[in-house]
């Protein structure tokens, strides 16, 4: 290669030397030039699946929930839905996950013979203790969102961000962001987070669509716009 | 192939290519952008039902309501009750911090009992029941020898139920050494006593109503009284375009919002107030038609003013010219509803009673006694009615011996308590103490001269702390019995601090004991329980709440419900009656023998000499830092300024002309020595003190609590002494003859 840099500066003087000298080194032998395309496709093919496969496997770290609870079976045997248990208070704040307390209304005693039921009467009922359930919604602290303002204000369903895990026979893993400490629920199951469903991600972003698409402009107490104080007071 | 330089970049490239259209990069910031907000240290609020406990805080003797936000079966916000007669919603600044001192380091978490050296810190931790045990044994013993007069208390100088039951203890065990820290109230009592005959009263001030507030070196926006109640008077005189003036030696933050600063040389205030009451009669300007129908002694009175307060004379020691003097007195005698008021700084010393009857007797002049926006003589709470104690033979002869401290005898006939005298009595020698209980105070902090108290402790054979905080008594303590914080336990608060009306508050749980402490009614009933006898007899109830119950009665379902009560006049008319038996209900006393003799004493001199101590040295009150037996959690010590408090060190205010002519740079060290001891701190420039004084702040210099509160600054009690005020024995203090010299 030096000897083609050699080789041209015969003919023109010092300075344009030295300018031609970059347009030089991009000329190169056709042998090596497969190669060079070669590493740069093999670096590019490596980094996709490191980012695309490898990446989100390491990311996430699967945690069993303490019990295996089954919404199906209890939503057949209570009243008023997902209301039952998820229930308002009366100053309108959401109760959210169950506290022992409630299933103590029904789960005084123990109800059948299944292994999860002898687990949560044994484990929790008889020695007093709050199931430590994993929460798959949990949001930063940072965050405010009043379930009484979604499902009263807007008539939203529960499964509109919950999905139907009503339905559920079984509690799916919980896959904790080993960085974050968050579920993968918020981000979505989709590490380019993509969304086909409206409950398949619960970010920043899935808040401001929907308010966004709903047209709602003032929902801030403070500044009457539908900005950051909205959720970050 | 060869691996070359081209091929490894190429690589990179494609790698860099790659990740840049992997989603790795952005999930990566995203994560790591959430994961720099979630440290492991930020505190989180827990989650839970969000629920109220209405309650009323006993930090301080304001009787405020609060409510206490729960979340969950913790406590997250205290906040001022809106509608609440005494502080509509308002909170000050210790109030919104007392979940500090429920969750703080500072709590005593178990009984304890000491290990080694007295004050050495070293404990074990016991049970209740052994605590209980042995408080109980040592306290028989003393019985047995016949000697229960050699037990002592000091508590809480209030009319609830908690100081009431310690002494119903000490009477039921047979000594009359029960003292309670004094403070304003004890020489207002007195005040009241000697011009309306009301007895144990207090004394109620209309200030919300007045329209010329003179303020004789009241703290009114740093802590004064009922404090929030003050800020909202405060506000209100702004609306109405009251007027207030200040009369104090050092630009306080209530002089600096005050509509007039009036410094007065230290100790002035009797003089003004007589030198101004001169004028008033002198002018004709008082209100001949109220003093003629109900002020007795008028002429005495004008004698004794004319032989020794004219205003020219006056005018020579308080260091202000005589026509302010006279200016003022026009102003207050002429204004439609004019209030003076009384009590230097917060008023948690006493004060004077020369100097408390002279501005008594300015507002008689006026004729604002029992007006709108004047003074009210309120008779005293009045719902305790527990049977008698029936002593035995061992307690009766006991109750005979007289109490250490004087109160109530020839000398001091009006004093209920002098812990300054108690503590003086057993610094000189007295060894007729073998057994103390403390409990919701913290002399060794904060009574004067520290290290004589420290000394006496030292001296006393077996101490018992009641305190939820390991404060400078807890820790000169043999046994502590941690009581519940506020936070965790039922009292009854009848507020006695210049409300115009009774009130008693209830104080409640608002969250379940978060260690293992009893509630200091509790242990008492215990304690009697198993001492058994008359003792036990006279403590019949199974707890505390019970006792509280039974002793509220009809009241208890209204304080519940609506957490204070406020006792009608029909309920407080017995207690009048009593008082209409001393004759002198319904009249005002401007003078009389008693009265004479008061006003002609010469005040108590200043402790140290003149020229050996060339300047003055004050406290002052300023309501960012606590100075009673409440240490100021963190959030109150971070609105310290850095004039006040830097790092660990203390500052002095010296006046900024005579700082120059010393050498004195601002922030310099310097050492303060005055007769009872000396101590290194830092010289705080200000225009706002005159020359010759210099002050320093009530509450630093905590040896005690947490690494929050200890070690910051320098406590002022272990440089001044008591000064008894003849009249009264209580400590009215106002400072101490100091130096200072470059450290």
């Amino acid at each position: 290669m030096s000897g083609n840099v050699e080789h041209k500066s015969d003919d023109v003087n010092h300075d344009a030397k030295e300018a031609s000298s970059a347009d030089q080194t991009s000329m190169t032998t056709s042998g090596s030039g497969s190669y060079i395309l070669l590493f740069f496709l093999l670096g590019l093919a490596l980094s996709m699946v490191a980012g695309w496969v490898v990446f989100p496997k390491l990311l996430y770290t699967q945690k069993k929930q303490p019990l295996d609870f089954n919404h199906k079976l209890h939503l057949k045997e209570v009243d008023s839905d997902c209301a039952s248990c998820h229930f308002f208070r009366e100053d309108g704040t959401f109760s959210g996950v169950p506290a022992l307390e409630q299933c103590l209304d029904c789960h005084y005693e123990k109800l059948g013979e299944s292994v999860e039921e002898t687990l949560f009467v044994e484990q929790y009922v008889d020695k007093g203790r709050q199931v430590p359930w994993l929460v798959y919604s949990r949001q930063p602290d940072c965050v405010f969102f009043s379930h009484s303002a979604h499902i009263y204000g807007a008539n939203l369903e529960c499964r509109t961000c919950h999905g139907d895990i009503g339905h559920s026979e079984s509690l799916k893993p919980y896959e904790e962001n080993r960085i974050t400490g968050y579920s993968k629920n918020i981000w979505g199951s989709n590490i380019a987070g993509l969304k086909q469903a409206t409950w398949d991600r619960m970010k920043m972003d899935d808040c401001a669509q929907c308010h966004e698409t709903a047209g709602i402009h003032d929902s801030s107490v403070q500044t009457g716009r539908d900005a950051c104080f909205v959720c970050h007071k | 192939m060869k691996l070359s330089r081209r091929c490894f970049l190429s690589f990179v490239v494609g790698g860099a290519a790659g990740t840049a259209l992997s989603p790795l990069p952005w999930k990566l910031t995203d994560d790591l952008s959430i994961w720099s907000q979630n440290w492991s240290w930020t505190p989180v609020p827990p989650d839970g039902e969000y629920t109220q406990v209405n309650s009323t805080c006993t930090l301080c003797p304001g009787g405020c309501g609060i409510g206490i936000r729960k979340a969950g079966k913790r406590a997250v916000k205290i906040e001022g009750l809106a509608g609440h007669p005494v502080n509509d919603g308002g909170v000050c600044l210790l109030g919104l911090s007392g979940l500090q001192l429920l969750y703080g380091p500072a709590r005593v978490k178990t009984p304890l009992k000491r290990t080694g050296k007295r004050g050495g810190g070293q404990w074990q931790a016991i049970s209740w029941k052994q605590a209980i045990k042995e408080v109980t044994e040592k306290l028989k013993e003393l019985r047995k020898k016949n000697q229960p007069q050699s037990l002592a208390s000091i508590g809480p100088n209030g009319s609830g139920t908690v100081s009431a039951l310690i002494s119903r203890f000490m009477k039921a065990y047979g000594s009359s050494n029960d003292m309670k820290m004094a403070s304003k109230l004890d020489s207002d009592e007195q005040a009241l006593f000697l011009t309306q005959g009301i007895q144990n009263g207090m004394v109620g001030a209309d200030v919300e109503n007045a329209d010329f507030i003179l303020s004789f070196g009241c703290a009114v926006l740093d802590g004064y009284g009922s404090p929030v109640r003050m800020f909202r008077a405060n506000s209100r005189w702004k609306e109405n375009s009251a007027t207030l003036i200040q009369i104090e030696p050092r630009q306080s933050n209530t002089a600096a919002k005050a509509d007039q600063w009036l410094p007065i040389n230290p100790g002035g205030e009797a003089d003004l107030a007589l030198a101004m009451a001169n004028i008033i009669i002198k002018e004709n300007l008082y209100n001949s038609s109220f003093v003629s129908d109900n002020c007795d002694g008028l002429n005495s009175f004008v004698q004794m003013l004319y032989e020794n307060y004219m205003p020219e004379d006056a005018a020579r020691r308080i260091g202000i010219d005589v026509q302010t003097i006279i200016d003022l007195a026009h102003r207050f005698a002429t204004a439609a509803r004019p209030l003076a008021i009384n009590g230097y700084g917060k008023g948690q010393n006493p004060s004077n009673l020369k100097e408390t009857l002279a501005i008594h007797a300015l507002n008689a002049l006026v004729g604002n006694i029992g007006k709108k926006g004047g003074i009210t003589g309120l008779s005293a709470y009045d719902y305790i009615r527990w049977p008698k104690v029936v002593t035995d033979t061992v307690a009766a002869a006991g109750l005979k011996e007289s109490r250490l401290d004087g109160a109530g005898t020839n000398a001091f006939p009006h004093a209920k308590s002098l812990p300054n005298r108690f503590f003086d009595k057993l610094s000189a020698g007295n060894t007729s103490i073998q057994a103390l209980l403390v409990a919701e105070a913290n002399p060794c902090y904060s009574m004067p001269d520290t290290a004589k108290i420290k000394r006496v402790f030292d001296s006393i054979p077996f101490i018992v702390s009641f305190s939820s905080f390991m404060d400078e008594t807890a820790m000169m303590a043999d046994l502590i019995l941690p009581n519940h914080t506020f936070l965790e336990r039922y009292e009854d608060v009848p507020v006695k601090a210049g409300l115009t009306a009774p009130i008693v508050g209830l104080c409640r749980p608002a969250v379940e004991p978060q260690w293992d402490t009893l509630d200091l009614g509790d242990a008492l009933i215990r304690i009697a329980q198993s001492i058994g006898g008359s003792v036990g007899a006279a403590f019949p109830w199974k707890n505390y709440k019970t006792c509280l119950k039974q002793t509220l009665a009809d009241q208890w379902k209204d304080l519940e419900k609506k957490g204070y009560w406020m006792p009608s006049q029909s309920l407080q008319a017995d207690a009048d009656s009593k008082n209409k038996a001393g004759g002198k209900s319904g009249r005002y006393v401007l003078m009389d023998g008693t009265l004479e003799t008061i006003y002609m004493a010469q005040d108590a001199p200043l402790e140290g000499d003149s020229r050996s101590y060339s300047m003055l040295l004050m406290p002052y009150d300023t309501i960012r830092i606590t100075s009673l037996q409440i240490g100021a959690p963190p959030f109150v010590m971070k609105t310290v300024p850095d004039t006040v408090l830097k790092g660990q060190d203390g500052f002095i205010e010296i006046n900024k002309k005579e700082a120059t002519e010393m050498g004195f740079k601002q922030g310099q060290a310097v050492i303060v020595t005055t007769p009872i001891g000396e101590a290194r701190v830092r010289v705080h420039l200000s225009s706002g003190l005159a020359p010759g004084v210099i002050a320093m702040p009530r509450g630093l210099g905590h040896t005690a609590y947490d690494d929050y509160l200890a070690g910051k600054g320098v406590n002022i009690n272990q440089l001044i002494g008591p000064v008894e005020d003849p009249a009264s024995g209580l400590d009215t203090a106002l400072g101490i003859r100091a130096k200072l010299a470059k450290a």
